[in-house]
């Protein structure tokens, strides 16, 4: 709008009463795009509110913690003037009983000694006391703290010190994968005993690679059926295919702990039939066979519903045509039927996947030890330890996982095909 | 030709009842034989039988009673991949997943055939259909006549003895069905092929067959070669069916073998050929195609009758004028009429008496 | 889900806010809560007016942390247990309390003196003493019933599956406790790698044999179906499941694990004036021992024992129940929470470790 009287031979093109032709689109189009936001800003908004910025803050928490670095200002400086190895000298110390005297006013020394605690186990209570006596030491306090407690001489108190004296850290990675830091700073393995989350990942895959390829297995024929079905009966077995969606997830879980349990229903019929002796009831619940079961029977829906909106159009004139050209009938389902589910088969398989992946109530429910998943020790960390840090650490690395399976699919199968129903 | 059966056809139809549910017959004592190397239509609304029969032949149904001879042979236990009968489908049936070659190769495959003879095959029938440039295309990458070509090259790439259509044109338009028809005749004849083919579409019945079997309630209403169906349907169903007519209804006045008297509802009376009137003073429906309607007396034989009429409307068609005009208090008799040079132009509101050759107006049943 | 739980406890907090004279107080849930609805929030909103609602939670703690670190805080009181009391005291997430704004017994004996040791703390006041105990279903252990923690790991003895709190706390303690180790020296052994060792090594003698159990209501449930012959759970369910509902339950006191729950109020609450007139009502020597008719939770004051009654059926005597009874008290594991603030991390990791092995 600066020079509306440019050369129009080579200046942009304008509108009759010479406003430049792009601005004035612009300007036409503002208005249908403002409401065309206003539409959407309700939901835009609920979903920025109660789920992005609370994610986002979540994962947040898997790199920064400032538990440590927020209460001690002084060791912060400390460390930032003397660089890693140099010797820790009485200044330190004086650093350290600066930040202590402050942490007891505050009553912050049990969430800084919470955040080294994470990374040397047991040095809690260190700071708890050092923080109750700090006001009375008397200089030396290298002397005094070494008199309170041997501890305060570690180096690797003072490594791990040095490390959580920047809230940004990749610790609660390195534990979410089994690792650690030596006292020299050194990534190492946590050691035999200790190791759970790399095995607990593992694990969670595989039990969602199985649940998966049951789902598929046993949902694909109900699939066809429901597809193939005339009009009334399919509608009678869609019911009892969406009956599980109108039950709550606990009644069904609990259902089956009922029906599987050593003194239950299933094994009281198994005995009672004589295919098993009173004293041979078979284990099928808290255990992984019983996470299997019940999830396999909760998801199974999921894979159902795209498999039967995939098969609803395939027309039948693709077999039939398949066997006017002379191929068996199951040459005829694995050749020409079969393939074009596939884009079902993705979208069903995927989803069943990326919900078992992180599934949480029924395998804490059913799962007895060996059929844990990787969500419960999330909930474990978000509930009862209470180290978010770790929980959110361990979150990411699942989203991180499910997210290489989606490319993977995409890779392989096209996203594009994906047919949800 | 007749209806009547016999085991000599190559394709023969003896009996052949089929019901769905058990309660009502969709196919009735359908009796049919078809020639080596014949095209066989079957033409008829939707729901007259005829895609069922295609599909009992096909053997994605059974029927009910009756048998259904191949070569002789009878097949209604034979499952369809053991018929050899090649078809072609509706919506083409391109399996979308292989390319064109993979299609076309598809029931060489099955066969057990070898892969350099396979890929020989499978280019001689593309270059049939003139579709050899499309060999590693898919089906959703092609235009619809481009599919049907594909379509009818895979259905013959076997070699079948006998091929089937079921509608296989109705998708097109206009200009593509009749360009395909004529392709299709073109192969027939070429190749020497059986073929039955299924379709409404009165006009491709006409141009293409050998024969047309005009379906109606599960019933086989005429069959017939079309000249004949066209000019001679024997009842009203066929000829209300087949091209645009006129209907007259009217009583039996005078029946005398070759010929009948037809009194109509406003008391003129009428020439027409008895077809299946048995006896005077029946009711019955005188169909005359539009364009055996004369309106200048020297056109017409001595001694026909003539009667009143008032154009209505003349519709200028380039080809012909379609005069509507009110005769026997009936407001929609068609006349048409060839644009040829010194044609007597009519006009709207005009008086005119027309009449007709005895031959061309069929007494028939009043339905 | 946890991230839900910011934002909808953000949502309560901000009706909660808006409305006065209501109190948001979270508890364990099942016969725990109605012990204390009946016992202490009665009688509270019947002398004051003050509404309370009672929010039921796995582990109280979670939500109160849950709601300090999403700044929107709506709970006024939470019913913790001692670690988790100390340790979010530690972190700066609850109110102090002044142990003299408690009321005094009714002899005049100041609260400093009448709770039991322990029971004050800096942020928190308790008002049970409980016990994780063992319960075996009288109808499957023969004529010899289990005595010992011994018993428990002895399945030649007792065959049949056993019921286990699925978490470090606790199940090491027994273990070590079942190899011998004396209750008092529980914790040292425990701090070192060794103690950690032997105290898995004893478990994996019944490991294939244990259910694992997380919430309170199903040891009782296991017990009752059948799963299992013996269990570990909280004295007062077994209790409600034996006395209440006339299960054939008994009791193993043997190594009993003993812990309090306390009141504590979070920093930010938002009736905090409130909280503390409740928190000092619902600690009186007569509230106490009213709780007692409810569950078999032993009172957190020694002037409340006395007044210790019949429970509500009118009939049974409470003192054979209660945790706090000599009786039953012969080898308590008291919980040490420096401990565990210490410990939490390295020992659920190595169980979770053990556990998955």
């Amino acid at each position: 709008m600066t020079d509306a009287t440019t050369d129009l031979a080579t200046g942009p093109i304008t509108t009759n009463d010479g406003r430049p032709l792009k601005e004035a689109l612009a300007a036409s189009l503002a208005v249908r795009r403002r409401r065309a936001f206003l539409l959407v800003a309700p939901l835009f908004l609920f979903i920025l509110i109660s789920f992005i910025i609370p994610i986002g803050q979540m994962l947040g928490k898997s790199i920064y913690n400032d538990g440590f670095s927020s209460h001690a200002p002084a060791l912060a400086a400390w460390f930032d003037a003397h660089p890693a190895g140099s010797a820790i000298d009485e200044s330190a110390y004086v650093a350290l009983r600066d930040d202590l005297v402050a942490m007891k006013k505050d009553k912050t020394a049990g969430e800084a000694g919470t955040r080294i605690n994470y990374d040397i186990s047991g040095t809690r209570s260190l700071f708890t006391a050092a923080a109750r006596g700090a006001e009375k030491m008397q200089p030396p306090y290298m002397d005094a703290f070494l008199k309170l407690d041997k501890k305060w001489g570690d180096p690797n108190v003072w490594r791990a010190m040095r490390s959580a004296s920047s809230p940004f850290t990749m610790d609660f990675y390195l534990a979410a994968n089994d690792l650690k830091r030596n006292e020299d700073g050194k990534i190492v393995s946590v050691g035999e005993g200790q190791a759970v989350y790399k095995k607990l990942m593992l694990r969670t895959l595989v039990l969602s690679l199985e649940i998966t390829a049951i789902c598929l297995l046993i949902g694909f024929p109900i699939a066809h059926l429901l597809a193939t079905l005339p009009m009334r009966k399919a509608m009678l077995l869609m019911i009892f295919v969406l009956l599980p969606f109108w039950t709550s997830l606990l009644v069904r879980t609990t259902a089956w702990m009922v029906l599987l349990q050593q003194q239950g229903v299933l094994n009281d019929l198994m005995v009672w039939l004589g295919i098993i002796g009173d004293d041979g009831r078979v284990q099928m619940i808290y255990n992984q066979m019983g996470t299997i079961i019940a999830m396999t029977h909760i998801l199974l829906p999921f894979t159902i519903l795209p498999l039967y909106s995939v098969m609803k159009t395939i027309p039948p004139s693709y077999v039939r045509a398949a066997r006017s050209l002379g191929a068996t009938s199951w040459t005829a389902f694995r050749r020409v039927y079969v393939p074009q589910t596939l884009p079902g088969v993705g979208a069903g398989g995927l989803l069943v996947f990326i919900l078992a992946m992180g599934y949480y109530i029924t395998p804490a429910l059913v799962g007895g030890a060996d059929g844990q998943m990787i969500s419960n020790l999330i909930a474990f960390h978000m509930q009862k330890s209470l180290n978010w840090s770790l929980a959110a650490a361990l979150a990411a690395q699942l989203l991180a996982v499910v997210l290489i399976f989606f490319w993977i699919y995409d890779r392989l199968v096209g996203i594009d095909k994906m047919k949800l129903g | 030709m007749t209806a009547t059966t016999t085991d000599e056809g190559f394709v023969v139809f003896d009996h052949v009842q089929k019901s769905y549910d058990g309660e009502t017959l969709v196919v009735k004592d359908l009796n049919l034989s078809i020639a080596k190397g014949e095209f066989l239509t079957m033409l008829g609304p939707s729901g007259s039988g005829k895609t069922t029969c295609l599909m009992m032949l096909a053997g994605f149904e059974t029927a009910t009673n009756g048998r259904i001879l191949l070569d002789g042979t009878n097949i209604n236990e034979l499952p369809p991949h053991k018929r050899g009968i090649g078809m072609v489908f509706q919506n083409y049936a391109l399996f979308p997943h292989m390319t064109v070659a993979e299609n076309l190769s598809f029931p060489l495959e099955v066969r057990g055939m070898g892969k350099s003879e396979r890929e020989a095959k499978v280019m001689r029938a593309l270059d049939m259909v003139q579709m050899g440039k499309f060999a590693h295309r898919r089906p959703a990458q092609m235009s619809g006549g481009q599919q049907q070509r594909v379509a009818l090259a895979r259905a013959l790439v076997f070699d079948p003895a006998l091929v089937l259509m079921d509608e296989p044109l109705g998708a097109l338009d206009k200009q593509l069905r009749e360009h395909m028809q004529f392709e299709i005749k073109h192969l027939h004849d070429s190749l020497g092929l059986t073929v039955v083919y299924v379709t409404h579409d009165q006009g491709e019945a006409l141009t293409m067959s050998d024969r047309v079997a005009v379906f109606n309630d599960g019933r086989i209403q005429q069959l017939a070669p079309p000249d004949e169906l066209y000019e001679r349907p024997k009842n009203s169903f066929v000829a209300q069916f087949i091209g645009e007519n006129n209907k007259l209804p009217g009583i039996v006045e005078e029946l005398d073998g070759e010929k009948c008297l037809v009194r109509l509802a406003t008391g003129e009376i009428i020439d027409a050929t008895p077809v299946n009137i048995r006896h005077k003073g029946q009711e019955t429906l005188v169909s005359i195609r539009p364009e055996r309607v004369e309106f200048k007396p020297e056109m017409m034989p001595p001694g026909a009758h003539m009667i009143d009429a008032e154009v209505l409307e003349v519709i200028y068609m380039g080809d012909i004028f379609r005069t509507r005009m009110k005769v026997a208090g009936s407001t929609d008799f068609v006349m048409k009429s060839r644009n040829t040079i010194g044609q007597t132009k009519l006009h709207p509101g005009q008086h005119v008496k027309i009449g007709w050759h005895p031959a061309d107006a069929r007494a028939l049943d009043p339905m | 889900m946890k991230k839900l739980l910011i934002v909808t406890t953000a949502l309560v907090g901000v009706s909660a806010a808006a409305q006065a004279q209501e109190l948001n107080v979270v508890s364990w849930g099942g016969a725990y809560t109605v012990s204390q609805v009946e016992a202490y929030h009665k009688p509270f909103t019947a002398q004051t007016g003050i509404k309370i609602n009672s929010i039921d939670a796995d582990n109280p703690a979670a939500p109160v942390k849950a709601q300090s670190e999403a700044g929107n805080v709506s709970i006024d009181l939470a019913d913790v247990e001692l670690s988790d009391a100390i340790k979010m005291c530690d972190e700066g997430l609850l109110e102090p309390i002044d142990p003299a704004t408690l009321p005094a017994a009714p002899d005049g004996t100041p609260a400093t003196e009448d709770f039991v040791p322990g029971a004050i703390q800096d942020c928190a006041v308790a008002n049970i003493v409980w016990a994780t105990v063992i319960a075996y279903d009288k109808t499957k252990v023969g004529d010899t019933p289990p005595t010992t923690v011994a018993d428990f790991f002895d399945t030649k003895k007792y065959p049949g599956k056993r019921g286990l709190l699925k978490a470090a706390k606790r199940t090491l303690e027994l273990a070590l406790y079942a190899d011998g180790v004396p209750a008092d020296q529980i914790y040292e052994v425990l701090g070192t790698p060794e103690g950690v060792d032997r105290a898995l090594k004893k478990l994996d003698t019944i490991k294939s044999d244990i259910v694992w159990w997380e919430a309170g209501a199903q040891p009782p449930q296991l017990l009752a179906d059948g799963e299992v012959v013996m269990t570990n759970g909280y004295n007062g369910r077994f209790f409600a499941a034996e006395v209440g509902e006339g299960k054939p339950f008994g009791t193993v006191w043997d190594g009993s694990y003993m812990d309090y729950d306390l009141w504590v109020i979070p920093k930010d609450a938002p009736h905090k004036e409130d909280a503390k007139k409740f928190l000092a009502f619902s600690t009186d020597t007569q509230r106490l021992a009213d709780q007692a008719k409810w569950i078999s939770y032993g009172p957190a004051r020694k002037s409340s024992n006395a007044l210790v009654g019949l429970y509500q059926d009118g009939k049974t005597e409470m003192a054979p129940y209660m945790p706090t009874n000599p009786d039953n008290m012969k080898s308590p594991i008291w919980t040490d929470p420096t401990f565990w603030a210490d410990h939490d991390t390295e020992l659920n990791e190595k169980f979770n470790a053990w556990l998955a092995g």
